[in-house]
């Protein structure tokens, strides 16, 4: 007994955490309390706090929502489609298929795709719509974002919609419940851990991606993640970059708190 | 049930989704042979892209670059993330079983960008010069936890008294670890070695960040390439590079239908789920 309760493996284990989990954070705490001269200051933290990085948060977190609310309403349909299909593990795995894909290279064809003389504006044309600018767009932006975002929110909810007793469902119709009121009452309710999950998994990375605005967004669109990456590797700033990280953290780390009440019901 | 009848028109949003998920990745495709030099105007037919591509040493030092930090880190994230499933199984109270794991998810949900910059900061305090060893440490970094989430599931499921009759037949420790819960949790390592693997193939953002002057992956050049405009050679790159991807996904498929995972828990979606789930057990 006295060699099982000797637990080996914690020690490298709990080293890799304090060296690459607990130290960065801690170190990008400690960087967002100087200038760029490595002086000690709270500047950073007033500077945030000015209109142009809070109208860049308010917008960042605005596109996140969009972002988020798009996939949601085109991803909840279609895993529910998927639950339906005869060979559903092997569409699922199609529909997630592309996010193997590097992201780079989905969001560079959208520069083919989206450009002055691309697919998009032949269609508009040809419609007699007239060709349109939408590469470095907020429309191109939001949209290349659901368009890699999509698998991330099919997942989960297709998950939960598999745990989802059919014969609640049956029960509910059987009662005289409209199809509406069944999904609004009994199949969403049931599934919302799915859901929320789902938005925990496109929210976050939504907030920070920046090379999509970088690629197909011009500079038009700044994100939190667009401006820590301008700060720490084109301006040098680190402290004011780390200072937008400490926020991140702290809004990551409350999303995931509220994600994770659920448990406490149940 | 009479959702049958509806099926024609449900059906044609579903392929709609599709369409719209692979077309991106076929019209970068199509484009790839064309010889008009654009991504738009199909002139001709030609495989001159393909041929520049081969003909790129520095582009084909950076794929060799990729794949070696991808075979490294996917290796040695494999042994450290055992030994944290390892270890965090052998937790017994409950409460630091859960810090455990909590600490472990950070990376998962972190957002790329502040796993970059918290990791430069770090290297450049500690000293570490950036390049191909600061990329492969945090490629090693990020792996673990997910090997982690892949490997602690196999675990939980072996029965206990596996260990203890073995124990109880007189093998050593280390017999144990390599006799019995090695070979049970096999599936879940090799998940976890091919979930690392893709990882570290797909990422770009933590690359981006601690990759310094002189190293560069895949994604990393591309991005650079792409800011520039657009080259059909990297649309030539981008085909060989999804069939190299399908060929491995549909390679891991068929090895892992064996032991009769479900297709969706190993994947990028699916690692992301596991850790808002949990988090709370």
């Amino acid at each position: 007994m006295a060699v099982r309760n000797r637990n080996f493996f914690l020690v490298p284990y709990v080293l890799w955490i304090l060296l690459f989990v607990a130290a960065p954070i801690a170190l990008t705490l400690y960087k967002s309390f100087f200038d760029v001269d490595g002086a000690f200051t709270l500047d950073n933290y007033v500077r945030f706090f000015t209109p142009v990085y809070l109208k860049m948060t308010l917008s960042s977190f605005w596109y996140a929502f969009l972002i988020t609310l798009f996939s949601l309403l085109i991803a909840y349909p279609a895993a529910w489609l998927l639950t339906r299909t005869k060979h559903k593990q092997l569409w699922l795995l199609l529909i997630i298929l592309p996010t193997w894909i590097n992201l780079l290279l989905k969001v560079y064809a959208f520069l083919g795709i989206f450009g002055t003389y691309g697919a998009v504006n032949r269609s508009l044309e040809w419609l007699g719509i007239g060709a349109q600018q939408i590469l470095f767009t907020d429309f191109s932006f939001v949209f290349v974002s659901v368009y890699i975002f999509i698998p991330f929110m099919i997942l989960p909810i297709f998950n939960s919609l598999e745990e989802l007793n059919p014969s609640l469902v049956f029960a509910a119709r059987d009662l005289g419940a409209s199809p509406w009121t069944t999904f609004r009452r009994v199949v969403f309710p049931l599934t919302l851990d799915g859901v929320k999950a789902g938005c925990q998994a496109v929210f976050i990375p939504a907030l920070s991606l920046f090379m999509i605005t970088r690629l197909v967004a011009g500079n038009r669109v700044i994100t939190l993640g667009t401006a820590i990456e301008q700060h720490f590797l084109v301006t040098q700033d680190w402290g004011m970059g780390s200072t937008i990280a400490v926020f991140l953290i702290i809004v990551m780390v409350l999303i995931m708190f509220a994600a994770g009440k659920r448990e406490v019901r149940r | 049930m009479n959702a049958t009848r509806k099926w024609p028109w449900s059906n044609l949003y579903l392929i709609a989704v599709f369409a719209v998920m692979y077309a991106p990745i076929f019209y970068l495709t199509f484009y790839s042979f064309n010889s008009g030099g654009t991504m738009h105007g199909y002139e001709g037919f030609t495989l001159d892209w393909y041929k520049e591509v081969f003909a790129d040493t520095r582009l084909l030092i950076i794929v060799l670059n990729t794949l070696v930090i991808a075979l490294l880190s996917g290796l040695l994230s494999t042994v450290l993330g055992i030994v944290g499933a390892l270890a965090i199984y052998e937790v017994r109270r409950r409460r630091n079983k859960n810090t455990l794991l909590s600490f472990n998810n950070v990376l998962i949900v972190s957002p790329d960008v502040i796993i970059g910059a918290s990791f430069l900061i770090l290297f450049t305090m500690i000293g570490i010069r950036l390049g191909f060893f600061s990329v492969l440490l945090s490629h090693i970094a990020f792996s673990v936890p997910i090997v982690v989430l892949m490997v602690l599931p196999k675990l939980q499921e072996m029965s206990p008294t596996l260990i203890d009759a073995a124990r109880d037949l007189g093998a050593s420790r280390w017999q144990v670890l390599t006799g019995v819960v090695l070979p049970f949790i096999r599936p879940g390592i090799f998940a976890g070695f091919f979930m690392a693997l893709t990882y570290s193939l797909d990422d770009f953002a933590v690359t981006f960040f601690v990759t310094g002057n002189g190293f560069s992956t895949l994604s990393v050049e591309i991005y650079s390439r792409a800011r520039q405009g657009i080259s059909l050679s990297i649309n030539a790159l981008s085909t060989l590079i999804f069939l190299f991807t399908i060929l491995l996904v549909t390679g891991y498929y068929f090895i892992t239908r064996r032991s009769g995972a479900r297709a969706g828990s190993a994947s990028r979606g699916g690692v992301m789920a596991g850790a808002g789930e949990g988090e709370s057990r």
